[in-house]
């Protein structure tokens, strides 16, 4: 090579054209494999029916905007409602009649009806809604309430 | 012979057949290892034909997805059959990549030359996993719905890239019909498309390089190690075995049928017994024995790590195993390899028994 300086430019501006080249043709498909994210629905209060149709000690998963709430009825006839989803990895609880606690079957964990994780792998507790009862029926809502 | 003539003065077939009966398979005692590779082609073969025939009714959505393999698993003629080859061919097929993973290990067939065909098999397993957890969820039951929600949440826990891995595999925050249409496009357009250039890739190399032998039998005199010609010899025992494969499939597509089971619903609560497909068990119950916290750091987290770091390990052994280079063997890496199985035989088991 008679000019190195030469040599060593021309590599440059070949790497440097690729590397733009490339970038032009990944940037759009990793922004395109992401869809639109959909703005949560606001939604703060929902309606799940009478209070009949949660006889004491027993549970119910509803829909709160996107995410699942579970609603229950303890033996006392107070209800609960919390996040539906295990801090863990992501599993639908279910409320065992048996031992009055939240139970997730996928790896075994436990929370109780504050939603604080007792044991198993959960790391977290559960997120808390406010219940309210107005004409018989049951209101569950994510704003502070206190 | 006319066509083969008339071939063979455009594309030289002469030299093909030369190749293909030159070519030499080592006779010894672990010969039988030879044959798995070919068995896990053929599985592949199997589930290529009986996806394609599955597209023809399978309609991916989550108010048809379930309703279409129901549809074909009750109304169409013999469609039963072909749901039950594609999942006990599908499992199969994972079984005997490990297996022939191991065997191609302990023989130390991964050192120089081979050390890309070693990278290149190691892919491809990860890609036929990937294959199996993709076409887990197209049924749309509540097993699968549930082990796709904790497969991708794990997905979702890797530092940095993690969020965008999660909405990347779920099509969005939640495993919903989106996640279907993108399981599905993936099983049957990206999957199948890599895998075959991988593996074409693969078996090219196997073809450049001939069998290896472990460094046993390389280490003996000439007249010492036997062959036997691949074509027609051991071409016509490959054939067989496949034959058989065949036949212990129907078997079992007919005695143990794989259930459909419930339809997913987002609003149920996971029901007990939620489980991946077998080969994901060991990690599965493995990460069900961290606790919540180890030091600092999550335990999901940590146990995704500790499987990346020997999974990273295991794929590098051709670089790492020095004395294999040299014809050796190190009892360090036989170790390694039998802890492997022993780890993933146990954890297996122990996820299945609780
Ligand atoms: C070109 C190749 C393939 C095509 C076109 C294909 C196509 C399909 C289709 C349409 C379904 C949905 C129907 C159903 O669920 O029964 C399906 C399901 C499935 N596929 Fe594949 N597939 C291919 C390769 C593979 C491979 C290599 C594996 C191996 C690991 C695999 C594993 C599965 C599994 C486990 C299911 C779920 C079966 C069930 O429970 O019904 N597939 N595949
Ligand atoms: S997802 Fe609930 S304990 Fe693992």
């Amino acid at each position: 090579m008679k000019n190195p300086d030469r040599k060593k430019f021309l590599d440059i501006m070949l790497g440097a054209g690729a590397t733009a080249w490339l970038a032009s043709i990944l940037y759009p498909i990793s922004k395109y494999l992401i869809p639109p994210s959909v703005p949560d629905s606001n939604v703060t209060n929902v309606d799940v029916g009478s209070i009949t149709e949660f006889p004491p000690n027993s549970s119910k998963i509803i829909r709160f905007g996107r995410k699942p709430v579970i609603v229950i009825r303890t033996k006392e006839g107070d209800f609960k409602a919390l996040s539906a989803t295990c801090t863990h990895l992501d599993c639908n609880v279910q409320y065992k009649t048996d031992t009055e606690q939240i139970w997730c079957a996928c790896h075994n964990g436990f929370y109780n009806l504050e939603g604080t994780n007792l044991s198993g792998p959960p790391p977290k507790p559960l997120a808390q809604y406010n219940v309210r009862i107005a004409n018989e029926k049951v209101i569950i809502s994510s704003e502070d309430m206190s | 012979m006319k066509l083969y003539d008339w071939i063979n003065e455009r594309i030289d077939l002469d030299s093909a057949v030369k190749f293909a009966t030159k070519k030499q398979v080592p006779v010894f005692y672990g010969t039988v290892w030879y044959y798995l590779g070919g068995v896990s082609l053929f599985l592949f073969i199997v589930q290529v034909f009986t996806g394609i025939l599955l597209i023809l009714y399978y309609q991916p959505g989550a108010t048809t997805a379930f309703e279409s393999v129901k549809f074909i698993v009750s109304k169409v003629s013999f469609g039963w059959l072909i749901r039950e080859i594609h999942s006990w061919s599908a499992n199969l097929f994972i079984l005997f990549i490990f297996l022939h993973m191991f065997t191609v290990y302990f023989a130390k067939a991964y050192r120089k030359p081979r050390e890309i065909t070693w990278y290149s098999g190691f892919i491809l397993l990860l890609l036929a996993m990937f294959f199996g957890f993709s076409g887990y969820l197209l049924p749309w039951n509540e097993l699968a719905f549930f082990a796709t929600k904790v497969g991708s949440d794990i997905a979702g826990a890797v530092p940095i890239v993690g969020d965008f891995l999660l909405k990347l595999l779920r099509s969005g925050d939640e495993v919903s019909g989106a996640t279907l249409t993108r399981f599905y496009g993936i099983h049957v357009a990206v999957l199948p498309l890599v895998f075959t250039l991988l593996l074409g890739l693969h078996l090219m190399f196997v073809q450049l390089q001939g069998m290896s032998v472990p460094p046993e039998q390389e280490n003996l005199p000439h007249d010492k190690r036997k062959y036997m010609p691949f074509f027609p010899n051991f071409a016509t025992r490959d054939l067989l075995l496949w034959l058989i494969v065949l036949n212990v499939i129907a078997l079992l597509a007919v005695f143990f049928p794989w259930e459909l089971g419930q339809k997913a619903d987002a609003l149920a609560s996971a029901p007990a017994g939620i489980k991946p497909e077998w080969y994901f068990m060991f990690m599965f119950q493995t990460l069900k024995l961290i606790p919540a916290h180890v030091w600092f750091i999550e335990g999901e987290l940590f146990g995704i790590m500790m499987f990346a770091i020997a999974g990273l390990i295991w794929f590098l052994v051709p670089f790492l195993d020095k004395k294999a280079n040299q014809g050796k063997r190190s009892l360090f890496w036989k170790f390694v390899g039998i802890f492997a199985i022993v780890f993933i035989a146990g954890m297996t088991i122990w996820g299945y028994s609780v």
